[in-house]
């Protein structure tokens, strides 16, 4: 028999290898060439400096929400509102990167704390009313989402537009990119978010493991009654995973405002981060490594599709299909280990 | 007077905008009413555009001015195919409602724009040139306010999404098929122990919520949008599942809440025309329904009672 353990490494890897089988058969079915077309995600994704920087640029956001949605998850809570954190964090970020002017030292870290407050603040209403009121968290941050997305949308072209439909740039102080950065990786976009990044990982993976406020959180994850039961205060560990988790989304719009872009611009519809962390949190079995493991996988995905068109042809969608495929299977992971279970009764 | 004034050129754009979100939130009731949750309707409305679009532009010659009902029925079938997805993740191999919604999105708009891309060279298809065309009724259209209000200038697609909760009603609350279904939601085990299938009853109410949203995303696109391309439907599902809370899991209440989104969307349109609204910023208005939404969950407007078994995977012998 497989202990959990194993199963839990099976499961992600059985999925991953089945989306690729998937991605090589639609790719058969309309006549391209399945070996073309990794080739060139493979190229587009590592093939040179460039779009190595590229994928740990797309990577740093994924993380961050990743980890932002695996934490709730441990705590039993379903974070599906990352995607309004982000705006909201992104918003705050860049805020404080064109009004303030400060010395690098103190402003960045000052617009990055703020960005995650942002966040933190907006996940404390779904974390509220689920503790007070026993509301379902996913569809208030469902609704929180489109609030956060229009707000946000409102804010940027009452006060901060500056040409078209985005802000003006932050100030150089509050920024995440650097000219050494930059040349290294061959002229991306790649900044020091990977950093904090790490940092978050690495909190997470402390909190949850070694200390007593993320024990009472786990347990409040596995059983809400037995937690309340053995004297743990169920309501206040709600509100805060919420928060926690609200921080970590805030943070990977710090990521994009502070980093990538430099600047907000308006969006028509949402910038899918919030949900591709709920694939990333997934995959990586809702721990900290496999957060960062797996948003590894989905920002060279993400990058290296953006090849494929150009070289083997394959419309670069072809990847978003590829990612459902495999939360699909993760979330079946039943189907997985009846199929594993199957095999080994069999050799017997 | 000016009350009625601004009700009357505003109505037929109420129901204009409500028909999409009245058709996908039926189908919510129907499938978390039998206990399963789906976020997936964003994705079942997306299916639902494109393959309407695409049956329009391909048989449009063929069929001349039946086209836009038989691309609505053929969206039904396709969306309501390709939501047992959903039903075989969430009920057979009991995997997480929620994700599997979310897989349900992101797959349903990877295979549109996919195929788009494939069939059309671009990321978005021509536009139709056999939509839905507004109709004023005949007779009814005459009667003084009410006729301009409701009969005048309306796709009739409106009507038919009208009489669809009306029909859902009947199901779900007359019929034994209604009682069944809404047992499965409340109490599977109970349900189970009657002779019912839980899981037959299940897998028809997610594949009823496809075929009704698969309408939703194809009235969208044949009114609204015209064609199809990745922010077609951008969403109008997650508004509907939130007309399906608001109107508290109640087909004529999701109606009901359905209408007043819409309602609420229009005037983000043409509120700027009118005085008494013309110093209210866009984006109350747009941020509107899920404010209420919110609102209402957290029981300021009421208490909105989930079935009991909503989003929970139903496995034989266990309590």
């Amino acid at each position: 028999m497989f202990s959990n353990r194993t199963f839990n490494l099976i499961v992600p890897i059985f999925s991953v290898l089945l989306g690729f089988l998937v991605g090589a058969i639609v790719m058969l079915a309309f006549g391209y060439s399945p070996i073309e077309g990794y080739r060139a995600l493979w190229n587009g994704a590592f093939g040179n400096a460039y779009y190595l920087g590229e994928t740990i640029r797309q990577s740093i956001p994924l993380m961050l929400t990743g980890l932002a949605i695996a934490f709730a998850f441990r705590s039993g809570l379903f974070n599906i509102g990352a995607e309004g954190q982000v705006f909201v964090g992104w918003l705050a970020a860049v805020w404080l990167g064109i009004v303030v002017d400060l010395p690098t030292i103190i402003h960045l870290p000052l617009a990055i704390l703020v960005a995650g407050l942002a966040g933190a603040l907006w996940a404390l209403i779904p974390g509220l009313l689920k503790a007070t009121r026993g509301v379902h968290e996913v569809v208030v941050t469902i609704m929180m989402n489109y609030i956060a997305l229009h707000l946000s949308n409102h804010i940027i072209r009452a006060y901060l537009l500056e040409s078209g439909s985005r802000t003006s740039r932050i100030n150089e102080s509050a920024s995440l990119r650097t000219e050494g950065l930059t040349t290294l990786f061959g002229g991306s976009q790649i900044h020091w978010g990977f950093i904090i990044a790490f940092i978050a990982a690495i909190i997470m993976w402390f909190l949850l493991e070694r200390t007593t406020y993320g024990y009472e959180l786990r347990a409040v994850g596995y059983n809400k009654h037995a937690a309340h039961y053995a004297g743990i205060n169920v309501k206040r560990n709600i509100i805060m995973a919420m928060m926690i988790s609200g921080l970590f989304a805030g943070l990977a719009g710090a990521m994009e405002g502070l980093g990538t872009f430099g600047s907000m611009h308006t969006h028509a519809s949402f910038s899918n981060l919030g949900f591709d962390g709920i694939a990333v949190a997934l995959l990586g079995a809702n721990t900290a490594i496999g957060s960062v493991i797996s948003a590894f996988l989905f920002g060279a995905l993400k990058v290296g599709s953006l090849s494929m068109p150009p070289i083997s042809g394959v419309p670069s969608e072809l990847v978003e299909i590829i990612i459902a495929v495999i939360i699909f299977f993760v979330a079946s992971s039943y189907m997985i280990r009846w199929i594993v279970l199957r095999f080994k009764k069999e050799e017997k | 007077m000016q009350i009625i004034d601004l009700l009357q050129s505003m109505m037929p754009m109420v129901l204009f905008y409500s028909a999409p979100l009245i058709f996908t939130a039926i189908g919510g009731v129907f499938s978390e009413r039998s206990g399963v949750v789906n976020i997936g309707l964003e994705g079942l409305m997306v299916m639902g555009a494109f393959s309407g679009i695409v049956f329009n532009l391909t048989f449009a010659e063929m069929f001349g001015s039946l086209t836009p009902w038989l691309s609505l029925l053929v969206a039904g079938l396709v969306s309501g195919i390709f939501s047992i997805m959903h039903a075989v993740a969430a009920v057979t191999l009991r995997a997480n409602q929620v994700v599997s919604g979310v897989a349900i999105n992101m797959i349903a708009l990877g295979v549109g724009i996919f195929l788009t891309r494939e069939w059309y060279g671009s990321g978005q298809t021509n536009s139709i040139v056999e939509p839905f065309y507004t109709r004023s009724v005949r007779f009814l259209s005459d009667i003084p306010i009410i006729g301009e209000m409701f009969f005048s200038g309306i796709y009739y697609i409106a009507y038919i999404a009208i009489l669809f909760s009306i029909l859902a009603w009947f199901i779900l609350y007359k019929t034994p098929f209604g009682l069944r279904l809404r047992s499965v939601g409340e109490h599977p085990m109970a349900a189970d122990t009657n002779g019912i299938s839980v899981t037959k009853i299940r897998y028809i109410a997610v594949i009823i919520s496809g075929f009704l949203a698969g309408l939703g995303g194809a009235t969208y696109a044949l009114t609204i949008s015209l064609n199809f391309g990745g922010a077609t439907i951008s969403g109008q599902g997650f508004m509907s599942l939130a007309a399906v809370i608001f109107g508290k899991w109640h087909p004529l209440g999701a109606m009901g809440a359905a209408i007043f989104f819409g309602f609420a969307q229009s005037l983000s349109v043409v509120g700027r025309n009118f005085p008494i609204l013309a110093d209210v910023p866009n984006v109350y208005l747009i941020i509107a329904p899920y404010v209420l939404t919110i609102l209402a969950l957290a029981g300021f407007i009421g208490r909105a009672e989930a079935p009991k078994a909503n989003g929970e995977p139903y496995i034989k012998g266990s309590r």
